[in-house]
């Protein structure tokens, strides 16, 4: 005991004649493989959106949670790209934002050559699948599902594109938990009143953001909604779902 | 010429005994030999005013523009060789990009005329470079700055201006420049000064033809920089041409 | 702490961000099935596009027209399934462009081979079948697996039911232990008929087949579409 402690007469250092070694100082390793992002860290929760007669309306809650943490209550999920196209997205934020950017940028480059030309929903959405794919072959994906909506050859456009680069276009989309949640409930309302006007649509979304307010625990009632006709494009937000939890108590058994 | 013959012309880094640089001198010449170009600082934005010359009746109406977008908030008008420019607004195009992928704000105008003209300069040191046969105004606008407005000539120097002229006509502009009170004059009344002026200084005699461009940013525009609209455009135009008119019936007068 | 142990309760953890893997392919469903004949092809596929038990819409078919009388029916990860159609499409327009003429059904075949393959270590997770008229005017049907292995055959299944609809057309199509005065060559309405309800089938017991079969009537003077529902649920 006595002779152990004296050996070690420097705490933490090298050994005589060895180099030293701090902690944690570990240099990437050859042999190992690298590592990318491969889990989000502040998320958003789910992005709907739905086609009706006349245009499409998409909407995302302004809820940017780390892990179960509510952390950041006025986060903005959906871009208006230009006078025809929005985009929603759900999932990382940070990648959110990186692509965003990357986004406004084009834009901007394709106001400054002044030629008439700009992004259609179409050719974003095809940009985006191509950017997302692209990502998940390289194993280093943007963890997002993104939703472009927008108006395009007189009629509305909806389209999801996740982290690996499924893609599709359809007349209701949800991504995240909403996919089971609120996918029902629009295609339900959508086959009911297959003709839509701007107001049913709105009142449909409304809906649905409610029920996943009260189902998703990752979800705020305080959300942004983006309508898109050929008049362009309208960005509510926030808009503010009024919750009743009159009959929550009589949920019983999960205490 | 004097530098004809010695030698000294024959490189842009070299000076002639006397300390000239004949290659920037004869980059300014290939300025001199453009339509005239103005630019007008009044007290919410900046006005662009291109005299583009037509040689022939076979190029298409809005065929080769000067004026340019460099970032939402900026515009360039430039006289000169127009490859040239067109090389100077790339440049221009990707630090405008680059400071605001790093910052997430717009580049300030004096930022950007610095590295633009450092970059101009750039071509003035080297025997394997020509330098840029172009003379630039570049203007922007922004909430906090107000309107600037800067000039970059081929040696690589920049100013700031309230009123400045490139081009063939230049002096002459200058002279007719310096008659307005722009300081406390707005935009939509100075782009008809501009227009008056491009006018004015036009050679009826020497370049038959010629296409007047008018681009402006400022409050008007909502900080953004533009072609004028084509109201604004047509009224100045016809300002420009009936203030002719009456002088001249007032030089007939005379005689 | 043992003592909060004893009565039920779990330490507290402090939950860092949930991490989950990440997998470069998913499944997305869906069915595919071609039918050679003598002078025609015919090939069909479901329309539902699924993840998990979701589904994620009811309206993609997975036939895709690639030239004049060739048509490819693709599978499995609808990511590398669009990827390979873009690569397939742009392929065959390049071959337009320098031959001045359409690639044939049994050169695209080849050629789709070569691109599956170029990707042998990190494959398209696609099946494919490729159906269309050959160089004699003869129906012909390719199949591969994902890593470019192909063959011609009289007939083939692909996708989730493939299991359940080629047994079924080896007994209705290729009359597989059926008596010889059964074995007579079949017409375009009699395949279009079995393909059809070869799906109606398929819709019974696989999850990811259903919605709608999309069938493609393949001659030397183009593709007909025809379109079927199917069970929705």
């Amino acid at each position: 005991m006595e002779a152990s402690l004296q050996m070690e007469f420097w705490r933490n250092g090298p050994q005589p004649g060895a180099l030293y070694n701090f902690p944690g100082s570990q240099i990437w390793n050859q042999n190992e493989p690298t590592k990318r992002t491969l889990y989000p860290s502040v998320t958003g929760t789910s992005v709907l959106g739905l086609k009706f007669n006349d245009g499409v309306v998409i909407a995302g809650d302004k809820l940017g949670s780390y892990g179960s943490m509510a952390r950041f209550r006025d986060l903005s999920r959906v871009l208006k790209v230009n006078d025809q196209v929005v985009v929603g997205a759900s999932g990382d934020y940070a990648d959110y934002q990186f692509l965003s950017e990357i986004i406004e940028q084009r834009v901007i480059e394709e106001e400054c050559l002044n030629d008439g030309f700009g992004y259609t929903p179409s050719s974003l959405f095809s940009w985006l699948t191509r950017v997302m794919y692209n990502r998940r072959s390289n194993i280093n994906p943007l963890w997002n599902t993104y939703v472009v909506a927008g108006w395009e050859n007189n009629a509305p456009f909806l389209g999801y594109v996740d982290k690996i680069g499924t893609a599709y276009q359809a007349p209701t989309i949800s991504s995240g938990y909403g996919a089971y949640i609120a996918q029902p409930l629009l295609r339900d309302a959508l086959e009911k009143k297959p003709n839509m006007n701007v107001k049913d649509a709105i009142e449909t979304i409304d809906r649905c953001m409610k029920v996943l307010y009260y189902r998703d625990a990752r979800s705020l009632n305080k959300y942004e909604l983006a309508i898109v006709t050929k008049d362009g494009v309208e960005i509510r937000s926030p808009v503010t779902s009024q919750p009743n939890w009159e009959i929550a108590h009589l949920i019983k058994g999960y205490e | 010429m004097s530098s004809i013959g010695t030698g000294y012309d024959l490189s842009a880094s070299q000076f002639s005994p006397d300390g000239r640089v004949f290659q920037v001198e004869y980059a300014l010449k290939a300025v001199e030999n453009s339509g005239t170009a103005i630019g007008i600082r009044g007290k919410d934005g900046i006005v662009f005013g291109v005299e583009k010359l037509v040689t022939s009746k076979l190029y298409e109406t809005g065929a080769n523009k000067r004026i340019f977008n460099i970032d939402r908030h900026m515009g360039m008008a430039v006289a000169g060789l127009l490859a040239d420019a067109r090389q100077i607004v790339e440049t221009a195009r990707e630090e405008a990009s680059s400071y605001r992928s790093n910052y997430g704000s717009p580049i300030p105008l004096k930022h950007l005329t610095d590295k633009v003209s450092m970059y101009v300069h750039a071509h003035t040191l080297y025997s394997s470079v020509r330098p840029f046969g172009v003379s630039c105004l570049i203007g922007s606008y922004d909430a906090t700055d107000g309107p600037e407005m800067y000039v970059i000539d081929p040696s690589g120097v920049s100013f700031g201006y309230y009123g400045c002229a490139i081009g063939k006509a230049k002096q002459a502009a200058k002279t007719e420049i310096e008659k307005i009170k722009m300081k406390d004059m707005l935009c939509v009344d100075l782009v008809k000064e501009v227009a008056k002026i491009i006018y004015i200084v036009h050679d009826e005699v020497k370049d038959k033809n010629f296409e007047l461009e008018l681009s402006w940013v400022g409050e008007m525009t909502d900080g953004k920089h533009q072609l004028v609209p084509k109201n604004v455009f047509t009224d100045a135009e016809k300002y420009a041409k009936e203030s002719l008119e009456e002088s001249d019936d007032s030089d007939d007068e005379d005689l | 702490m043992e003592v909060l142990n004893n009565r039920g309760v779990e330490d507290y953890q402090t939950a860092g961000p949930k991490q989950s893997y990440f997998s470069p392919y998913s499944f997305n469903g869906g069915s595919i099935l071609a039918v050679a004949g003598e002078d025609f092809a015919v090939i069909a596929s479901d329309s539902r596009l699924s993840e998990g038990f979701s589904i994620h819409t009811r309206d993609q078919p997975k036939t895709y027209q690639l030239t004049q009388n060739t048509v490819v029916g693709a599978c499995g990860f609808h990511g590398d399934v669009l990827t390979l159609i873009k690569v397939l499409k742009a392929r065959i327009k390049m071959y337009l462009h320098e031959h001045n003429k359409d690639m044939s059904s049994t050169a695209v075949a080849a050629m789709l081979s070569t691109i599956l393959y170029y990707r042998r270590f990190f494959p398209y997770y696609v099946y494919n079948i490729v159906a269309g008229i050959d160089d004699e005017g003869k129906g012909c049907v390719f199949s591969f697996d994902p890593v470019g292995s192909y063959e011609r055959e009289p007939y083939r299944a692909g996708g989730s039911a493939s299991s359940m609809l080629q047994p079924l057309m080896d007994n209705q199509v290729g009359f597989k232990n059926l008596p010889k005065q059964a074995r007579v060559p079949l017409s375009k309405e009699e395949v279009v008929k079995k393909v059809r309800d070869g799906f109606i089938s398929a819709a019974e017991r696989d999850i990811y087949t259903g919605d709608e079969v999309v069938v493609n009537i393949i001659t030397k003077d183009g593709v007909e579409v025809e379109r079927f529902p199917l069970r929705k649920d």
